[in-house]
Formats: C-alpha cells, structure tokens, sequence
C-alpha cells in the first residue's frame, strides 16, 4: 500500500502548483534566491520543497517497513541504540606494537568499546620493516607489524575475548588475522569466543585506499579463503568489512559510494557461492564500512539507501532466506578528507555534524576522525576529543532515543530513492562488463579497464572545480578567518620507532627455527599454486614467525605483483 | 625550447603511499590548462621518476606524498636530480601532508614549490606558468 492515495498526491501537486503561481512567484519577484542552483556535496540538485508528490509510490509495507525487519530501511535492529548505542571505535596505530598498545588502554580508559588497529603502509603493502621500500614509512601512519610476535605485543594484557577487535587491513587481511589467531592459541582464548572484523575487502584497493599487495584475481582468492576459512572455525568473526569509506576519499560521490561498494559486496557473495557455501552461511558475517561526508541530509539518506539495497539483493537476487544474512550492518567514519588545516578547531563542528549524521543513518560503530588530521596523525587529545563527539551525541541530544526519526521526511525518503536507483544504475553498468557472467567478472573488468578509478576521478575532480570556483564554500579552505588557531598539541611522531622496530624484526629472524619457517613458506607456496584454502598455510607460517613480507612473498611468487596503471 | 611546444609535467607518488585523489585531480586540472601531463602512478623509485623526466626532457616533476615519508624520500630524489645534473633545468615540486614546520628544510634541499593539502589549482598552475615564463 502507497503512503499517500492518488487524490492526496494530485491534492499536493495542485496546492504546490499554485502556491508556485502565487506566493512563491511574488516573493521570488521581490527577492530572488541567492544562487540559481542548490546543490549537495556529490553535485545533486536539490529542489526547493519536497512534498508527498516527490515519492508518490513509496509503499510503507515493502519500501520502509519496521526496524528488524525487511527491507531494514529504518534499521537493522527491532531496537537499535534503546537496547546499546552505536560502538565508539577510534582507529588508533602508530609506532611499534608497544607504543600502540599504550594507546589501547589509554582510549580502553576513556570510554572507547570496542578496539580498531591501523597498519603502516609496508603491512598495508605486504612489506617488512626492512625491505628497502618500507624507509621513512615504517610505523609512520600506523602500526608497524611484522611477525605473530609484534601481534601478541599490540594485544598485550587486552581481553581479546571480551574486546571487539578490527584489523583495517586488506590484501594482507589473511596473514593479519592468521597472526591474531596464532596469539590467541597462545593466551589460551578459544577462537570461537573472538569477536571483531578484518577489512579484507581486496577488490576496493584498486581504486579506493590503494593499499595492493596482489593483482586483482590473486588478491580475491585470499578474501575468499579467509570468508571459507573463517565461517568453518571463528564463527563469531566478521570476514569482510566491505568498504566505500575510501571510495569516498578518493572524491568518488555518494551514490558511487553505495554503487560500487554493493558490486564489490556481490562478488564476494557470488564467489562464497562458488566455493559452495549457502548466503544464509556466510552472509551473517558480511559488514559494511561507510565514510560520512558533511551533506547532512545526502548523507543520512545514503546510509538508509545502502541498506534497503543490500537487503534487496541478498533476498530477491542470491536467496537468502535468514533475515540475518540480508543485513548491511555498518561501520561509519567522518571523513579525513574533510578535515581542512587552517582553524582545525573547526573540524570539531564537522566530526559532529557528521558524526550526527552517521547516527541518524542508523550505524553499527563509529569513528570520528581526529580535528588535527590536516597536520598529522591525532594527538590523544583529539581521540579523546572524538570520543566525546560520540559521547555527547549519544547521551545529551535525544537522538538516540527513537529509530529513524528522520524516516518519513519526504526529502529523506525521495534522496534515499534517488540514490538508490543511482547505485542500481552503476551495479548494472558493471555487471554488463562481465558479459552476463554475474558481477564478480563485472568487477575484474571494471577494474581492469579502469572504469571506477575514471568515475571516481571525474567526480573528484568536479568537486575540486566548485571549490576552486566558490560554488561550494569552506571556512580555511576558499573562505578565511582573520585570525585562525593552530591545534593545541600535535603527535610527536618518533623517529628512532623505525629503528626499534628494525632491531625487534631482526632479533626474531635471528631466534627463530629458520628450516621450519622456510618449510612452512614452501607448503604455502604449494598449497598457492593448488586450489587448497591457504590459510590453513598461513597459520602454520604463522606460528613458525615467518614474516608478513615474506607470507606475502610467498603469494607474491605464486600470483606476481600489481602494478598502478596511472589512471587519471 | 620553442615557445610552441606545451609544458611537459612528470607526476608520481614515491615509497608505498596510496592516497592518490589529489595528484590525479591536478594531472586533470594542468592537463586542462594545456601542459603534457605524464602521471606515473604509484610505488615509483626516485630513480625512475628522474629517469622519465630526462627521456621526456620535461619541464617540471611533480611529486605527491601524504605518508609522511616527505623528508627521507624528496632527499633520495634531490640526490638523483644532482647526479644527473638537473638541479634548476626541471622544476620539482611537492604536494600532500606537509607540516609547515618541514617547509622550510625541504626548500633548501632544493625543492621549489611546496603545495600543502588544501591548495589551489589555480595557484599551482599560476606558479608553474611564473617560474617557466618562456612558456617553457
């Protein structure tokens, strides 16, 4: 059933066609508006008043419904943040894992719930701390980890059977959560009992993020056997958080970020099905990571979008049938790309906002990106500052205290509409690269013809151009206050952490079993070139403290390297 | 050099760092002002970026780096672009996370421009025109 009759609409469409006659057209003629266009951040129009007219199919039964139930428009949970606010997860990392350690339990004390880890690049890339690329870089802008070793040190005297754990990482997810699983086989916690999420999304590292260890094909194999492996032994883990976040940094628009995002979440599922595995298994454990831009309305509309949407397709396209598989349960971040330098104490009114927005969107966890980012990685005062966005947010406004409220708002529900069908637009775009052969050939094709990375660098590109332009204003950025304040404390970045690690990194190679490492490296290397699940490979490596440069060597040497193809 | 011929413009990104929204969108942005732009993509040595700027005999390099490896990895390139002799023949230039405090140190390495987050275009494109005013 519509929301509104037929006669309700043509009643709104008459009464705003005339106001459009009447009112309206005075005022206009006294007074026009100040710009010809509105636009939002991604470069929507945005008329001047929304009316029942703007939606008129919406059907309250199949396209809103309740929260806890299809198609989870308003939420994925019967009682959202009334049974437990959102989780207040600050990614933190820099240094060695003993100086980000220090940071855990600082963040543990000030009312963080749940812990996030961010890698340097070398782990991101798949690197040791000494491999000649790794220099000036080792634990720069997050943790340095080289071995099972440095994993039980960032981990050390944390409950992890009681702590949410997420490992931001990707190509490299298998050999992370290998050295996560062997320090828990080490301080005696059941897999079982872990709780947490790898990134592990691979298909987004070729034009979000940037971060590839492995070429396209290789790199889907690992995601995959991680998502096998993880559903047979750690039932309770999240084996993709599938990620538009970096989409969106890298200047893609809101509905791209939905479009592309759901297409790399369908050819997870789709190569889940291969494997043999049923939706209903695995798609449980299948999450989602958004950025939140400064659009508020765009924004929150775009959250509800992606949810209608994902639980669209797991039911009606790949048939899953537990409610609990259609669920596109998220993670949001403010984005860091936002955070502008000059008046940096502005980006505090920005978090929130943002923040604010990824509240209203109905997010699983969140984390408000640190006001001092345009200078450097966030001193612990802008953690902690973060973190009271979210506790203030969550406990002073009332915003929490009822599901979606802006549900219903017929702005709200035509951009969620709206954004919908844009994403659609761009699965189906992508699914016809693969021939009719699903959206996983779709997604090889679309990264390998360079199609994302053009969209995405178009769209960033237009945005720059309105900034340039002063068509979309920003305070520091194309507009200046006189007499702007510096952040208070920046992070002390220490030099001499390279070296530590370097020296912690050596001593392993130097005490280790170096005939077990290299046996375990060439069972890995075997089981690469078969069509055995390697983590079981990886494991073993793990424990036998090979590095996670030479794991990833290993696989390196079995599906070559990747290399940026420069598009711009 | 004839005035005729357009600016020609090396991009890269050196060490591992991945955030590459910026260099691309002024590789759009110069190419549009109507240089000859090469961007080389990421994971590029010192030694090729100079490499491909003496092969194209271009006009400026161009350098993006928001890992905070700045120091360490524009030193290595200034020790290439001095090998090979080209220290003020090709103007180099540096975008990305640059505290304002490492300004000054990298200028006298030898770096001509220093482009922070948040910079304009226009202002890089006004720069490269005023510093090449033979139209290069």
């Amino acid at each position: 059933m519509t929301l509104y009759d037929k006669q309700s609409i043509k009643r709104a469409r008459d009464a705003e066609l005339a106001w459009e006659h009447d009112e309206l057209r005075r005022t206009l003629e006294r007074a026009p508006e100040s710009q010809e266009r509105f636009l939002t951040v991604s470069g929507r129009e945005i008329d001047r008043i929304y009316t029942p007219a703007d939606a008129p199919d919406l059907d309250y039964a199949t396209d809103l419904g309740l929260p806890g139930a299809y198609p989870f428009t308003r939420g994925v949970y019967p009682t959202m943040y009334r049974a437990r606010q959102w989780t207040r997860r600050q990614i933190a990392g820099f240094g060695t894992a003993k100086s980000t350690n220090e940071r855990y339990k600082y963040l543990l004390a000030h009312g963080q719930t749940g812990l996030s880890t961010d890698f340097d690049h070398p782990t991101l890339t798949g690197y040791d701390s000494l491999h000649p690329l790794s220099e000036g870089e080792v634990g720069r802008l997050g943790v340095a980890i080289d071995t099972a070793r440095d994993m039980s040190d960032l981990f050390d005297g944390i409950p992890i059977d009681r702590v949410s754990i997420s490992l931001t990482i990707n190509h490299p997810a298998i050999v992370l959560l290998s050295f996560l699983l062997a320090h828990a086989e080490k301080v005696g916690v059941p897999w079982e009992t872990l709780r947490g999420t790898v990134q592990n999304d691979s298909l987004k590292e070729f034009h979000g993020q940037k971060t590839f260890a492995l070429p396209p094909r290789g790199a889907y194999r690992m995601t995959m056997d991680v998502v096998e492996f993880c559903t047979r032994n750690v039932p309770n883990w999240n084996t993709i958080s599938i990620s538009g976040y970096h989409t969106r940094e890298a200047g893609s628009t809101a509905g791209q970020e939905v479009g592309f995002t759901l297409a790399q979440g369908m050819a997870y599922v789709e190569g889940g099905l291969q494997r043999g595995l049923t939706p209903d298994e695995f798609g449980p454990r299948l999450s989602y990571f958004f950025g939140v831009h400064m659009d508020f309305f765009e924004e929150v509309a775009k959250l509800r979008a992606g949810r209608r949407l994902w639980a669209r397709i797991m039911k009606e396209r790949y048939g899953a049938t537990d409610p609990r598989a259609m669920l596109c349960r998220f993670h949001s971040q403010t984005l860091g790309s936002t955070l502008i330098r000059e008046g940096a104490l502005n980006n505090l009114i920005r978090g929130t906002t943002q923040a604010m927005a990824a509240v209203l969107g109905g997010t699983q966890s969140l984390h408000v990106s640190g006001y001092d980012e345009a200078h450097d990685i966030p001193s612990e005062d802008a953690m902690r500052m973060s973190l009271n966005t979210q506790r203030i947010i969550g406990n002073e406004t009332g915003v929490a205290n009822t599901i979606d409220p802006l549900g219903g708002s017929f702005f709200i529900e035509k951009l969620t509409n709206e954004i919908e069908e844009e994403a659609l637009a761009y699965i189906r775009t992508i699914e016809d690269m693969g021939g009719g052969e699903g959206v996983l050939s779709g997604m090889f094709a679309a990264i390998e013809n360079g199609y994302i990375e053009r969209e995405i660098s178009e769209a960033a590109f237009d945005y720059q151009e309105r900034i340039e332009e002063h068509a979309y204003k920003v305070l520091g950025l194309n507009e200046h206050e006189e007499d702007s304040v510096p952040p208070p404390e920046l992070y002390e970045h220490d030099d001499d952490e390279e070296e530590r690690q370097i020296a912690r990194l050596e001593a392993v190679i130097h005490e280790r079993d170096a005939a077990r490492t290299e046996a375990a490296l060439e069972a890995l290397r075997q089981a690469a070139r078969g069509s055995d699940n390697t983590m079981p490979f990886i494991l073993d490596a793990s424990r036998a403290d090979a590095t996670e440069g030479e794991i990833m060597g290993a696989l390196r040497d079995v599906f070559g390297d990747h290399e940026d193809p420069g598009i711009f | 050099m004839t005035t005729s011929k357009p600016t020609k413009v090396i991009l890269a990104k050196l060490g591992l760092d991945g955030h590459d929204r910026g260099i691309k969108v002024i590789a759009k942005a110069l190419e549009k002002a109507g240089m000859d732009v090469v961007y080389m993509g990421m994971r590029v040595t010192p030694e090729q970026v100079v490499d491909r700027a003496q092969q194209e005999d271009a006009d400026v390099i161009g350098i993006s780096l928001l890992s905070g490896a700045h120091k360490p990895l524009m030193t290595r390139l200034m020790k290439v672009v001095d090998e090979r002799e080209m220290r003020g023949e090709t103007l180099i230039l540096l975008g990305g996370t640059v505290p304002d405090g490492d300004r000054e140190a990298l200028e006298e390495i030898g770096i001509d421009g220093v482009f922070p987050v948040g910079s304009s275009l226009r202002d890089i494109e006004a720069f490269i025109k005023e510093r090449l005013p033979d139209g290069a």
